[in-house]
């Protein structure tokens, strides 16, 4: 059964590359973990104003990686700018302010007795008076539809819920950018259509790290593709999926059922 | 009780505490006139007075080896006083963490003086003691799915002591790397919402006439019945 998903991105408009900074410059970024695994063997990667991109690629090419080096929460070889500042010690919270990151695991990041508590932490963590972080975290539950949750105990929501108040607590933050790691995990395809819904309607460039085709097909203006450390491709999304064989092993799984 | 501001039970507390470890007459008399004053309370603000009360004992075992080492050097009575102080200063303390919400406690304790860097400790504590017990109720749930029990790690027959032992100690290995990874998670979603090593506080203590007053009478209460019992002794 296909995703109730809402009808993709418009195509962008013909003619070159706007000539502004982009929002995100990565440059030959290496990483290597702990224990001597080598995530990333430098990647290049930049993101346009007004760009839904998605980072496509097998478990294990480094996506997750790649996007905890955008809010500085790994710190590898190689640069990494956001809207021009580097990524360094000194500029860490103006880049965490500008860069909403909603992880994989909606249950980590939910982490406060109830769930207003949780979506004004990050409004509070910046400076701001308690009233205005309510407020503020108020308009961000009324954007992903969960006002009404706002004093129940975030561990007691569905995973669908869990979500979008994952997204309320990023939003609270005003980001200028937002990445989304792996965000249809545990959702059922209601769930997804209602999250892909929400995400259209949110104005901010947004980066998703996604197994997810159809959902990047209905989100995302182009794909990168994240093969060993580094991306092996980038293009329109239906052209990385088929070039990848990703588009055959969809075809193959519903044969299969 | 629920109702008072933290600030106002920490501050009873400490002086019931100090005025419980200062008392050295009568100490039988005032250890159970201390024991009617502290039900009291608990029934006044509704908890389980037996349940509570049997709680409160967890800390016997450790105070008895203390007790034990007074009794066997010759001095019982610095043995049974040891007890009876523990005792009760443990039923107080249940007393006021039955009756404040975890981050009120600790607001409560931050605005009176406490170290910072201790209730950080404290709240990170509190938050990872969830972790590792919804990460064991995971693993139980799995082990369960494929047929194992509690009690096979710890009493399967079919077994040897030293296998059932190395068994037991590989899940709660497993139990606590994932429960490690499960933290740094956390952590890690805290950093990238701005955290600074500091919570902020969200909810703002508000110190009322009626704190006062309970205040008061909280840290009068001790200090009346010590000076009744030593009197009438």
């Amino acid at each position: 059964m296909p995703h109730p998903l809402p009808p993709g991105p418009r195509p962008p408009a013909p003619g070159p590359r706007p000539l502004s900074r982009p929002l995100i410059e990565v440059r030959g970024l290496r990483f290597c973990y702990e224990d001597g695994t080598r995530a990333l063997n430098g990647v290049d990667f930049r993101l346009e104003r007004g760009e839904t991109v998605a980072l496509l690629g097998a478990n294990g090419s480094g996506k997750t990686t790649f996007v905890l080096h955008l809010n500085g929460l790994l710190a590898g070889q190689g640069s990494v700018e956001i809207c021009g500042l580097p990524v360094n010690r000194q500029n860490i919270p103006e880049i965490r302010r500008k860069i909403g990151l909603v992880f994989q695991d909606s249950e980590s990041q939910l982490f406060m007795p109830t769930v207003l508590e949780d979506v004004a932490f990050g409004p509070l963590n910046s400076g701001m008076s308690r009233e205005h972080a309510v407020e503020r975290a108020l308009a961000a539950l009324e954007t992903v539809g969960m006002s009404a949750a706002a004093a129940r105990a975030p561990y007691h929501l569905s995973a669908g819920e869990k979500k979008r108040v994952a997204i309320a607590g990023i939003l609270a933050m005003d980001p200028e950018i937002l990445v989304l790691d792996e965000p249809t995990t545990s959702l059922d395809p209601p769930g997804q259509g209602a999250l892909a819904e929400l995400l259209v309607r949110l104005p901010q460039p947004k980066i998703l790290a996604t197994h997810d085709v159809p959902f990047a097909r209905a989100l995302c203006d182009r794909a990168v593709f994240f093969q060993g450390g580094v991306i092996a491709a980038e293009g329109p999304v239906e052209d990385i999926v088929i070039r990848f064989g990703w588009e055959l092993a969809l075809e193959r799984s519903k044969l299969r059922r | 009780m629920h109702r008072r501001d933290p600030r106002a039970k920490i501050a009873a507390l400490m002086v019931f505490l100090v005025v419980l470890a200062t008392a050295h007459r009568a100490l039988p008399a005032f250890g159970l006139a201390l024991v009617l004053l502290l039900s009291a309370a608990l029934i006044w603000a509704r908890l389980p007075l037996f349940s509570a009360l049997a709680r409160a004992a967890i800390v016997l075992p450790f105070s008895l080896v203390f007790a034990a080492v007074c009794w066997l050097s010759g001095d019982p009575a610095r043995g049974f006083s040891l007890l009876l102080k523990s005792y009760l200063s443990a039923l107080a303390v249940l007393l006021v963490v039955s009756t404040t919400p975890f981050p009120a406690l600790l607001r409560g304790l931050e605005m009176s003086g406490a170290p910072r860097f201790l209730l950080m400790v404290a709240q990170f504590l509190y938050r990872y003691l969830f972790v590792i017990s919804e990460e064991a109720q995971h693993m139980s749930k799995a082990a369960a799915s494929r047929g194992a029990t509690v009690g096979s790690f710890v009493a399967g027959r079919s077994k040897g002591r030293s296998a059932r032992f190395r068994a037991a100690a590989g899940a709660l290995a497993v139990l606590f790397a994932r429960s490690y990874g499960r933290a740094e998670d956390i952590h890690r979603s805290m950093l990238a919402r701005g955290f600074l090593g500091r919570f902020q506080p969200f909810g703002a203590l508000r110190f009322r006439a009626t704190d006062a007053v309970f205040t008061l009478f909280a840290s009068l209460a001790p200090v009346l019945l010590r000076a009744a019992v030593e009197r009438a002794m």
